[in-house]
């Protein structure tokens, strides 16, 4: 287990700043749009790494990324509502409240029942979103436009980069903040259950508060990522934010991106959204075929994810999974 | 001298078993006591009350004047009562640092301290100080699941001692650990306790280790004390000699050798 380096802060920010320039410079427009939802994807794999390097897998998070988008979008519709300082903290309050209550549940539960535990509760909220007329059912119902400050524009070129730079920025700031927490005395305690939560108590710490914090604070990444998905896609519905396939991609970009460092969603993020279009281009009726042979062979071949390519190239040793 | 550490009336069931019955133990500061009784005697028990990992079915635990009975493990732990256990306890994919760095970490955490840097400088120290008073230097860096078992079980005494208890239980800090390893590892242990001038209750089936170490002996049998005396009052005690030392090839070999009682006399002798 190596504890975090301090090169990571200086590396996170040369890094977002670069992709951040690339993007308004250089990059077309549609693949602005592709880091816009692998970004945004990318906060609440965050969460979920979190969870990872704790020894913990949720199948059900798509329970905090739909209650995250929903926040959003129902502050629109009911309230007219679409100031960014307010949908994307009230998105990440949201589930982050969600999180702690449930969280009394979930944390004495462990490994299968964990996982399991956590999709049970996504798909009461999947359930209940189908059913309810007020909630848009299965078809959802737009987003309000979103404004920043109060200022917001109809132009779909100057929108894209407005959010394409905000997601950099709260992704920036969301790695930096997560690396830091990492690197603390609760942060460390991540690996430390993990590997035995008998010694963790007995150094006279609650193990399952500590994973209870953990919990939060992956819903709260969750919910802020999906109120960010929410915002990039300008619309909600149950399917695409809720449904346990949902789920399944978040686990799926963990694994893909590995435990070893907070940058790791984000590059495994987009490695998976230009996957699945290069995929679905490809093989429209089977690009499950080419995605699921991909997440096989990382599984076989690196189980510390892309991250471990990285670190190796660099010459240094990535944290093991 | 007073108590630091009272057992009162307390018993232990689990359905029809009867695993302690009617402890009564009173431990006074800087005492050293052994723990000696054959498989399923109730000793791992008596620990397991002790540092709260189980409850007493009646009867009241005090430590410091301070009624602890059921209370949680981590606030039992941070009221100054440590242990180890019969298998050493480690975070095992951390480097021997790291694990002391946590358990240093957590030591010093209070509220919103937590989220403070594990490593900072003067931490980091303290690691290094630790590392040499348990002669560990030489496995820093070294995963703690790579460790051989008698540096493991330096490593979870170590770890215990980190927030410097009052009182340190240790559960059979010798066992699976090789006859020449014993002695050496056990000098290292308890220097550094007297040093840290702790209470220690530990554990061991090593009457060996028992009669070179403690100043006194509970002798447990089918969960309760059968004997509570001086090493060498208690290792001549008939009782002892039939349900303890009885059990045991090696012990008895040695009782018969007389060593056993030679060890108890040299430690009465030194201590006057």
């Amino acid at each position: 287990m190596a504890l975090t380096s301090d090169r990571t802060t200086l590396g996170l920010t040369v890094g977002f700043v670069a992709v951040a320039l690339l993007g308004v410079f250089v990059l077309p427009d549609w693949l602005l749009n592709q880091i816009l939802v692998a970004f945004s994807r990318a906060l609440a794999v965050v969460g979920l790494l979190v969870l990872w390097r704790t020894g913990l897998v949720s199948f059900g998070h798509a329970l905090y990324f739909g209650l995250g988008a929903y926040t959003v979008a129902l502050l629109g519709r009911n309230y007219g509502i679409g100031e960014v300082l307010v949908t994307l903290p009230a998105a990440t309050l949201a589930s982050a409240l969600v999180g702690f209550l449930l969280g009394f549940i979930v944390r004495r539960y462990r490994e299968i029942f964990f996982a399991m535990l956590n999709l049970a509760f996504s798909m009461v909220l999947f359930g209940i979103l189908v059913k309810t007329e007020a909630l848009g059912s299965t078809d959802g119902f737009n987003v309000e436009q979103p404004t920043l400050l109060g200022i917001g524009t109809d132009d779909a070129a100057v929108k894209l980069t407005a959010l394409f730079l905000g997601v950099c920025a709260i992704g920036w700031l969301t790695a930096v903040l997560v690396h830091r927490y990492l690197g603390s005395i609760l942060g460390s305690l991540t690996t430390a259950v993990r590997d035995n939560e008998i010694r963790v108590e007995y150094l006279g710490y609650s193990a399952a508060e500590a994973i209870h914090g953990k919990y939060v604070m992956s819903a709260a990444l969750t919910g802020l990522g999906g109120g960010f998905m929410a915002i990039s896609l300008g619309q909600v519905d149950p399917e695409s934010m809720v449904n346990w396939t949902v789920s399944g991609e978040l686990v799926f970009v963990t694994i893909l991106s590995g435990p070893g460092s907070v940058a790791a969603p984000f590059i495994g993020s987009l490695i998976f959204e230009l996957l699945r279009t290069y995929a679905f281009e490809l093989v429209p009726y089977a690009w499950q075929l080419i995605v699921g042979g991909t997440l096989l062979l990382i599984i076989f071949f690196l189980p510390g994810g892309v991250w471990s390519v990285l670190s190796r190239l660099a010459g240094r040793r990535g944290v093991e999974p | 001298m007073s108590a630091i550490l009272e057992t009162v009336g307390v018993n232990k069931t689990f359905g029809a078993v009867t695993a302690a019955r009617d402890i009564n133990v009173s431990v006074a500061k800087h005492e050293i006591v052994g723990i000696i009784g054959a498989n399923g005697a109730g000793k791992t028990t008596f620990v397991n009350m002790v540092t709260g990992w189980l409850p007493p079915s009646t009867g009241r635990i005090r430590f410091d004047g301070r009624d602890i009975t059921g209370l949680a493990p981590r606030k039992i732990t941070r009221l100054g009562i440590c242990r180890s256990f019969q298998v050493a306890q480690v975070f095992m994919t951390a480097t021997v640092f790291d694990n002391l760095m946590i358990a240093l970490g957590i030591a010093d955490a209070h509220g919103l301290g937590v989220l403070l840097p594990l490593r900072v400088r003067a931490r980091e120290e303290r690691a290094d100080a630790i590392l040499r008073r348990y002669q560990m230097q030489d496995y820093r860096d070294q995963p703690a699941s790579t460790l051989p078992q008698g540096i493991r079980k330096l490593l979870d005494i170590a770890m215990a001692m980190v927030a410097q208890p009052k009182v340190l239980l240790l559960d059979e800090p010798t066992s699976g650990i090789s006859v020449e390893e014993k002695f050496p590892l056990m000098d290292i242990v308890m220097g550094a306790l007297k040093e840290e001038g702790v209470t220690v209750l530990f554990v061991e089936h090593d009457m060996e280790i028992v009669s070179r170490y403690v100043s006194r002996v509970l002798a447990f049998y089918q969960g309760e004390i059968i004997c509570d005396a001086p090493p060498a009052e208690a290792l001549a005690d008939p009782k002892v000699k039939e349900f303890v030392i009885g059990d045991d090839l090696h012990n008895q070999t040695l009782l018969q050798a007389g060593a056993l009682q030679d060890g108890a006399q040299e430690v009465s002798d030194a201590r006057g």
